[in-house]
């Protein structure tokens, strides 16, 4: 199969050098190949399997309880700047 | 350059934030507006390994109400999942948003569009395809800091700064297909979606405020073979964050691809942003390639199974709603089309109007003319109560007969039963006229408004 791997890199925010990339392909090729083995089994009739836990309507009520104090959330962050973290512009999303 | 017309074809995708208490997976306050920055956030919407994320089950309830007021579908199964993207303000690398089981799906709203040239309206049906709940993104400011930067020819470093007291906010999305053909029509529909909400009491949607935003995607298509033309690109139009943007956006972007297209270019399919300095939209292309989120159901939240029971009671908890309440007004209070819009714009004018139409009953006072005063006197609701409108309005009313013989007969019985006050007012004492009123409404039968008497009797009197 074949894999576009400078676009996954890309997707997953990594920047991959050349040959890094060649031997992802490869490597990804791989293990979808080997995945694919899975469609020779018949599924026609079994539902999708998006939850394994078998719970349903996992709620809460509308009440709020104390947040992080500025300084706690604060405090793992590389940089920070008055209260925000702050990072290097991207402006264009 | 050719003369084929072109008509307009856009659709709509409305963000609306709810006013619930808490966020919508963790118990972190979702009132962030003007608070201090990141005082509002907490694992779960810091996006911190490890955190699990609890829907809030008044926000699902708002989202299955809005659904239902916009004539939805509600399934009785849905879920969330997660959209991939990496952008600063999204701190998981996803959000938590609905793909292929959103809580609602095919609606419709109806609008009213003015029609300048046939000076009537025309209604229009707007199909709305889905209305589905996610998390709002962290705000993002940004700001050119004056640090020398370690890049080469790059003078200063650029930074942006993160707040996430608003990341994890209840955001409820409302897509419509592309059934708009102006900006006229676009404002219609965001003003009747505004009243709704407000109308339902589950979002406050300023968009000054960012608690509504819009994004359009615009294209044009040929004139001529409307049905069969295969329209090949579309434009989505972010950072529309004012009304007053709402048709300059979209009327700059209709000409900027007339124009393409006339020359036989088409135009390029990619996201642009307004910006309302230049008055134009500016391309924002690098996101082409990342259209791509990976959509894949969110693992960490079980489904959502309705009752058709928890849905009717839902449906029973909406009172009428804004075009329920024109035509009631048209029909029980035999208003016009033009006063009953006015009067339901808001609900709070539209109660204030019945409480003083109820009062007004016992005075014989018409709704008509309730409604005449509320509109054309510009009340100001918020200070007047409606018994005090309708004292004002009976007073009033009874100014009316002043002209009647009766009156007129005390009034100058009164002027020559006091020949030194009449004679003191003209030498310029205020007070002597005063007198003179007082004399009059004390003879008079019924109660009548003095400032008119006065200004009737001080005609009289020079």
């Amino acid at each position: 199969m074949k894999i576009n791997v400078s676009h996954i890199a890309k997707l997953a925010n990594l920047s991959l050098k050349e040959e890094e990339k060649e031997k992802f392909e490869k490597q990804l090729s791989s293990i979808l190949d080997y995945v694919k083995k899975l469609e020779e089994v018949d599924t026609s009739k079994v539902e999708p399997t998006p939850q394994v836990t078998g719970l349903k309507n996992i709620t809460r009520e509308d009440q709020t309880i104390p947040s992080l104090s500025q300084e706690e959330a604060l405090s793992n962050a590389k940089n920070k700047h008055n209260g925000f973290f702050k990072v290097k512009t991207i402006l264009e999303k | 350059m050719n003369k084929t017309k072109y008509q307009p074809v856009i659709g709509l995708e409305v963000h609306v934030e709810l006013k619930t208490k808490s966020k919508m997976f963790c118990g972190c306050s979702a009132q962030y507006f003007g608070k201090e920055p990141n005082t509002h956030v907490c694992p779960v919407c810091l996006g911190l390994p490890g955190a699990l994320p609890v829907p809030n089950n008044k926000a699902m309830e708002w989202c299955v109400m809005i659904g239902l007021a916009l004539n939805c579908k509600i399934p009785l199964v849905s879920k969330f999942d997660r959209k991939n993207y990496f952008y600063p303000d999204l701190p998981k690398g996803y959000q938590i948003s609905q793909y292929d089981e959103p809580i609602a799906r095919n609606g419709s709203l109806k609008l009213k569009i003015k029609n300048e040239k046939l000076k009537n309206n025309l209604e229009k049906t707007i199909r709305i395809r889905r209305v589905h709940l996610e998390e709002d993104t962290a705000k993002l400011i940004h700001q050119f800091g004056n640090q020398k930067s370690k890049i080469k020819n790059q003078k200063y470093e650029e930074f942006s700064l993160i707040d996430f007291n608003r990341s994890g906010v209840p955001l409820v999305e409302i897509v419509s297909e592309p059934d708009f053909e102006s900006a006229l029509e676009v404002v219609e529909y965001l003003k009747k979606l505004q009243q709704i909400v407000r109308y339902l009491d589950v979002s406050n949607a300023d968009m000054e405020k960012g608690e509504m935003r819009l994004e359009p995607n615009i294209s044009l298509r040929e004139i001529s073979n409307v049905k069969f033309q295969i329209i090949n690109y579309k434009v989505e139009v972010k950072n529309i964050n004012s009304f007053r943007f709402v048709e300059k956006a979209i009327d700059y972007e209709l000409k900027r691809q007339e124009e393409l297209l006339k020359r036989e270019e088409t135009p390029v399919q990619e996201t642009r942003g307004w910006d309302e300095n230049k008055q134009k939209t500016i391309s924002q292309r690098s996101k082409e390639e990342a259209h791509d989120y990976r959509y894949f159901p969110e693992p960490d939240i079980p489904p959502v199974h309705w009752t058709g029971n928890q849905i009717s009671n839902i449906k029973n908890q909406i009172e009428e709603l804004p075009s329920e309440k024109l035509e009631r007004f048209k029909k029980e209070y035999g208003l016009n089309d033009y006063d009953a819009e006015i009067l339901t714009r808001d609900k709070t004018t539209a109660d204030y109007f019945e409480e003083a139409v109820k009062i007004g009953a016992g005075h014989m006072i018409a709704p008509k003319q309730i409604a005449n005063v509320v509109i054309n006197k510009k009340i100001d609701i918020s200070s007047t109560l409606p018994a005090h409108l309708i004292t004002q309005i009976a007073s009033s009313k009874q100014t009316a007969t002043l002209s009647d013989e009766a009156l007129e007969k005390i009034i100058t019985q009164i002027v020559d039963e006091n020949p030194k006050a009449v004679e003191d007012y003209k030498k310029g004492k205020s007070n002597a006229l005063m007198f003179l009123v007082g004399q009059v409404i004390r003879k008079y039968p019924k109660k009548i408004d003095a400032g008119g008497l006065r200004e009737r009797m001080e005609k009289m009197l020079q």
